[in-house]
């Protein structure tokens, strides 16, 4: 299976995502840079964390207009998984592949810890490798990381189960109804604040994160051997 | 040439939570009278001629980019620039 990891000018974590895919999950990862055009030769897009163009503006809106988010579109259309991490989740909102948006956290600070999450929903490519209600131990670090989005847009997420994650416990940002993570109704793309890459190995103090990278590469294998 | 001056602001519904912290210090510094404070951006833009219509072209810069419509409302002014 052969994952990509985007790289825009700010991101910070493309490095700990491409190790995680590399040296703990063992699959194929190559970096592309976010001037690409065409990502037909890779199975799985993530889009790592950081300060894509500095977070000018919003975070992540710029990035969301570069070129290779078009083709990121195309990607998610043709229904490969796309996973955004932080910034990336960021990213995939501005650029409407997933509902809502990310706002100041409400105490104003930057967060960096590990959390516990919730599985909320185990029926998805990204979390078929958790329990059903598990809890897990994911570090965050954002500044931006309160998800907001609508009443009506609320109702659907929790009608169609596209809450994925939420804080377990405390919430550290004032997120709407605890909301770590959603992905989108066709459940191929999912956003996250957490850093599950940073947690693939028992050394860096929780190696929880491996079975959501685990989980795409089962579906993958399940659904094309 | 045009001079576009563009206002984002968060809308109602949104909490502001910085607008909320600078009400608290202005109100610690003796304005009593601060109900509230809320914090948007204000953006120029220059704009060459062009035949393009210049209202249509600001409205999709701002629903593209410039402000995101889930939070934000926008509002601008086109003024001729020297």
């Amino acid at each position: 299976m052969k994952f990509a990891v985007l790289v825009f000018p700010g991101s910070n974590c493309d490095i700990d995502m491409y190790h995680a895919i590399k040296d703990e999950l063992g699959e194929e990862v190559e970096y592309v840079w976010h001037d690409a055009t065409d990502l037909s030769k890779f199975d799985a897009i993530l889009i790592p964390g950081g300060f894509s163009y500095g977070d000018y503006l919003r975070c992540g809106a710029m990035a969301s207009q570069s070129n290779v988010m078009k083709a990121v579109k195309k990607a998610a259309e043709e229904g490969k998984p796309v996973l955004g991490v932080c910034n990336g989740f960021q990213i995939l909102t501005e650029a409407g592949l997933l509902p809502g948006v990310l706002l100041r956290n409400q105490n104003l600070k930057f967060i960096c810890r590990t959390v516990q999450l919730k599985v909320e929903n185990n029926n998805t490519l990204f979390t078929n490798q958790y329990e059903q209600g598990q809890i897990i131990n994911i570090p965050i670090a954002h500044g931006e990381g309160n998800y907001f989005c609508d009443e009506e847009t609320l109702k659907k997420l929790q009608e169609k189960n596209q809450i994925v994650f939420t804080y377990s416990g405390e919430n550290p940002n004032g997120s709407l109804s605890d909301i770590a993570g959603i992905v989108n109704e066709r459940g191929n793309v999912l956003g996250m604040m957490p850093h599950p890459e940073r947690a693939v190995d028992a050394l860096l103090g929780s190696a929880d994160g491996l079975a959501l990278f685990k989980s795409i590469v089962k579906q993958w294998r399940e659904s094309h051997v | 040439m045009k001079k576009v001056k563009i206002y984002v602001t968060l809308r109602e519904s949104v909490l502001d939570p910085q607008g909320s912290a600078v009400k608290e210090s202005l109100v610690n510094m003796g304005y009593k009278e601060v109900e509230d404070v809320r914090i948007g951006k204000y953006l120029e833009v220059l704009i060459s001629d062009t035949e393009r219509d210049i209202d249509a072209l600001v409205k999709e810069m701002c629903e593209k980019l410039l402000a995101n419509t889930v939070i934000e409302d926008y509002r601008f002014e086109v003024e001729e620039a020297n």
